[in-house]
């Protein structure tokens, strides 16, 4: 597959590109502080919309891009598998690779639930706009809110176990982390470190004036229950293999993932569901459907303190999260499965 | 209404797909088997595709689009018409429950062009969009569910023409058009590759599907 075959369109947009990074380069505040620019698998709640602990949207703030998915050609471009070196260090690219493609098949000591690292993370981390791994490659260390304190890019994806995979963190000098990080230093050869790339994380969607339960349920029935199944179980092929991930449910992410948050599933959705028609849904139906994901039960966040209550406070304070807020008369986290791989 | 009647005339017993598939059923719909084979194998060269193992409400729904014509296809569509609904989901329910030992194809694909389809199966062509193709129907090809049917062991010739039957609107009953959206986005070589690594593939046979013959 040639996937880098340079044409003129991707001259000029590389020198668009070049231009406008030289643009926002020089006039760039110098003291933004890192935390402020992260936000790919962003887990923590937002905390400049704190204590409005009501689920609807009352401020239409950060009228962000809602379509950076766009214009792909502006982002970062990651060197294709053609160079990886023929090396040890070759070999841990390789194996990151396959981790992150397929994660139960070369992790399953640390997944706890039906999901992939590609999943989220589209063609295997390269994906602009779908979280790539070269975008958060390059902006760790960073501090950040979630754990309040600064995090190695090691520990990052020790928390993407954690929480997304509703595993158990590896080790930092644990092999399946260090191919990790290989594959992602490999992705992300030639990037600026410390910049913000265009195309890291999810788009930012200006924020709707309320979410809406019932349409996000009807969207999914249209648009996504096709793959994901009603009831969000996702869906295997004839020999067992999951296919579709499971979007809620005791084999999902948990309450403690960045996509359990409706601004992060909302940008992800929007960017890139259904799978080859990103961008085809309204920003209105990308929160409303995020939103009714994000309002089922999920396996329990592994900080649980014993009180809803106080988890939340602790951890979920945001009209983005729905954990511990009351759905359908039932309060979200009460009846989660247990955190972590089962028995 | 005046179609109907005679289906509820032949409704009263239940249609012998198995007799159907090897005789017809001796109103205007000829016996499955000669273009689709005894076991259902498929005839590969023709590009009369593989029906055995696939699941059988995607062959039911299959079937269904033929009559309707969002399957726009001269010879499946007059022999149809002629199977009742019973009939149609005998036989649906019959193919899916084969299992066929892969026929052949008389051309062997170059490996250079398999390697090429591999890569786009496996994890696509996003500089256009594009999924890998296993990312809905089972990294294997083995099929998903009653949307998404088993590829692995298909007829290479019947694959290219069901890519190039979406592109050209000729088929239209894909699930959200998803195939439509895959379909235009696919040069003639990336449809021509793919065919022939899905082709090139062992039949899978699903872990549910009657033991005894293996692939």
């Amino acid at each position: 597959m040639s996937e880098h075959r340079p044409d003129l369109r991707t001259w000029v947009a590389g020198v668009v590109f070049l231009g406008l990074a030289i643009f926002v380069g020089t006039t760039l505040p110098k003291s933004v502080p890192n935390s402020e620019l992260k936000s790919e698998l962003k887990s923590e709640p937002r905390s400049d919309t704190s204590k409005n602990t009501e689920p609807a949207i009352a401020q239409p703030d950060q009228p962000v891009a809602s379509n950076a998915g766009e214009n792909p050609k502006l982002a970062f471009s990651p060197p294709g598998d053609d160079e990886i070196p023929k090396n040890e260090f070759g070999d841990a690219i390789r194996l990151g690779e396959r981790i992150f493609h397929d994660t139960q098949g070369n992790a399953s000591e640390f997944v706890g639930n039906s999901l992939q690292c590609s999943n989220c993370h589209l063609d295997s981390g390269r994906l602009a706009n779908a979280a790539p791994l070269w975008a958060a490659y390059v902006a760790y260390p960073a501090y950040r809110t979630k754990n309040e304190h600064v995090n190695t890019f090691e520990e990052r994806l020790q928390g993407c176990f954690l929480y997304s995979m509703n595993g158990k963190a590896p080790a930092a000098n644990d092999k399946v982390l260090v191919a990790l990080e290989s594959y992602a230093y490999f992705l992300a050869k030639g990037a600026a470190i410390g910049a913000e790339l265009p195309g890291r994380g999810y788009p930012k969607l200006a924020r709707p004036a309320k979410l809406d339960y019932a349409h996000g349920q009807q969207v999914y029935a249209a648009k996504c229950a096709l793959c994901h199944g009603a009831e969000g179980q996702g869906q295997s092929a004839a020999n067992g293999i999951v296919v579709f991930p499971p979007l809620w449910g005791p084999r999902s992410f948990n309450w403690g993932a960045g996509m359990s948050s409706i601004n992060n599933a909302a940008g992800f959705i929007k960017a890139n569901m259904p799978l080859s028609q990103g961008n085809t849904l309204t920003d209105a139906e990308a929160w409303d459907v995020a939103s009714f994901m994000d309002s089922q039960e999920r396996p329990q966040d592994p900080r649980f303190s014993g009180s809803l209550a106080e988890t939340r406070k602790l951890h979920h304070d945001s009209p983005m999260d729905m954990y511990g807020q009351t759905v359908n008369g039932v309060v979200l986290g009460q009846n989660s499965p247990a955190a972590g791989p089962q028995p | 209404m005046l179609l109907l009647l005679p289906i509820h005339a032949t409704a009263t017993y239940a249609a012998d797909a198995r007799d159907i598939a090897a005789n017809g059923n001796g109103r205007d719909a000829p016996a499955c088997s000669v273009c689709h084979g005894a076991q259902g194998a498929g005839q590969p060269d023709a590009g009369y595709p593989r029906l055995a193992g696939l699941d059988s409400e995607y062959l039911l729904e299959q079937l269904n689009a033929f009559a309707e014509g969002s399957r726009d296809n001269e010879t499946m569509a007059p022999i149809v018409k002629a199977l009742s609904p019973d009939e149609r989901q005998a036989i649906a329910k019959f193919y899916a429950g084969l299992v066929a030992p892969k026929m052949e194809e008389s051309q062997k694909a170059d490996d250079k062009t398999i390697a090429t389809g591999a890569a786009l199966a496996g994890r696509g062509d996003w500089s256009k969009g594009l999924p890998g193709c296993g990312q809905c129907h089972g990294a294997a090809g083995q099929g998903v569910g009653k949307t998404f049917p088993g590829l692995a062991g298909q007829s290479a010739e019947y694959i290219m023409s069901q890519l190039k039957a979406w592109k050209d609107g000729k088929r239209t009953n894909d699930p959200l058009h998803l195939m439509t959206g895959i379909s235009s986005k696919l040069s003639d070589d990336q449809i021509t590759a793919v065919a022939v690594y899905y082709a090139s593939l062992p039949v899978a046979v699903a872990a549910s599907a009657p033991q005894g013959s293996k692939p």
